[in-house]
């Protein structure tokens, strides 16, 4: 396997950039948060793929912190979804720009 | 390079599938989209020879973020068929012109460095049996504290997505019945 670092770089930043344009430009809270979870996901593989070609593949800290980062991300799912039902039963709406109760 | 035909693959395959999660009309396809570009992620660790984080992103985002997904647009439907309905903000270029100038910020640097361009050394294979023992010796504080802060998501979860019904039932059950300010307390919510 010869693939160089930086096309998994540039992997990485295309899915980042996707999951950016999905949280902003959707409406649906729930497609935000899956926007999300691609930026976070695209950052995992940065993790992985400096880990795999750094030059101290046996100190196993990218593997560890990309442990972490997915239990980390599995509760914020979970949270995030939560509030999303909770505030579709409130507005009947899970759309985001229903929730302007704050705006001033 | 017929080697790294798997690699360009699996990013073709995963980006295609995010792109399509994010722009696809229905929020069940956008879901399952989103799975699999989940699927394509932990294919690409599997290729990095990370297999226990490949094996762990298959169980916890195809396994349980997905499923949670699906749980969520199921539970709010409603959205889809109303006539003022929209997909999108109202300025979505916006939102994309952005978008495209994060990815440049992000992909010149990288085309310019010359550091980047390296080929992977010869990496030995970790086995799971190491990363246990990391994972039990230095790095035991991190892994208690995320076992607190996946316990307080759980019931932090329950509660807020819990219905308004079942918490007066629960505050019901925690006085006794005939209490003065039961009937308050029912009809706050």
């Amino acid at each position: 396997m010869n693939t160089p670092l930086s096309h998994y770089l540039v992997f990485s930043a295309l899915l980042f950039g996707i999951g950016f344009a999905g949280a902003v430009v959707r409406r649906s809270a729930i497609l935000v948060l899956v926007g999300i979870e691609l930026m976070l996901n695209a950052a995992n593989l940065n993790f992985i793929a400096f880990w795999h070609y750094g030059p101290h593949p046996e100190a196993l800290t990218g593997v560890m912190f990309v442990l972490f980062s997915i239990a980390i991300a599995a509760a914020e799912a979970a949270v995030g979804l939560a509030l999303v039902i909770a505030i579709y039963r409130q507005r009947k709406s899970a759309q985001v720009d229903c929730m302007d109760t704050l705006k001033g | 390079m017929s080697s790294d035909l798997p690699f360009y693959l699996i990013a073709a395959l995963t980006v295609g599938f995010a792109i399509a999660a994010m722009s696809l009309r229905r929020l069940v396809h956008c879901a399952l989209c989103a799975a699999a570009a989940f699927a394509g992620l932990a294919m690409a660790y599997l290729q990095l020879d990370a297999e226990f984080v490949g094996f762990a992103q298959l169980l916890v985002y195809v396994g349980a973020i997905a499923i949670l997904i699906v749980f969520a647009v199921l539970l709010t439907r409603g959205d889809e068929v109303r006539p003022d309905h929209h997909q999108t903000s109202p300025t979505p270029m916006a939102g994309i012109a952005v978008a495209a100038l994060v990815l440049a910020g992000i992909a010149i640097p990288i085309f310019t460095s010359p550091s980047l361009r390296r080929v992977a050394p010869p990496t030995a294979i970790v086995p799971v049996k190491k990363i246990g023992e990391v994972l039990m010796t230095r790095y035991v504080l991190p892994l208690e504290m995320v076992g607190v802060v996946l316990t307080g998501a759980l019931l932090g979860a329950v509660v807020v997505a819990m219905s308004e019904d079942a918490e007066v039932k629960l505050t019901v059950r925690r006085k006794p019945a005939g209490h003065a300010e039961l009937k308050g307390e029912m009809s706050l919510p």
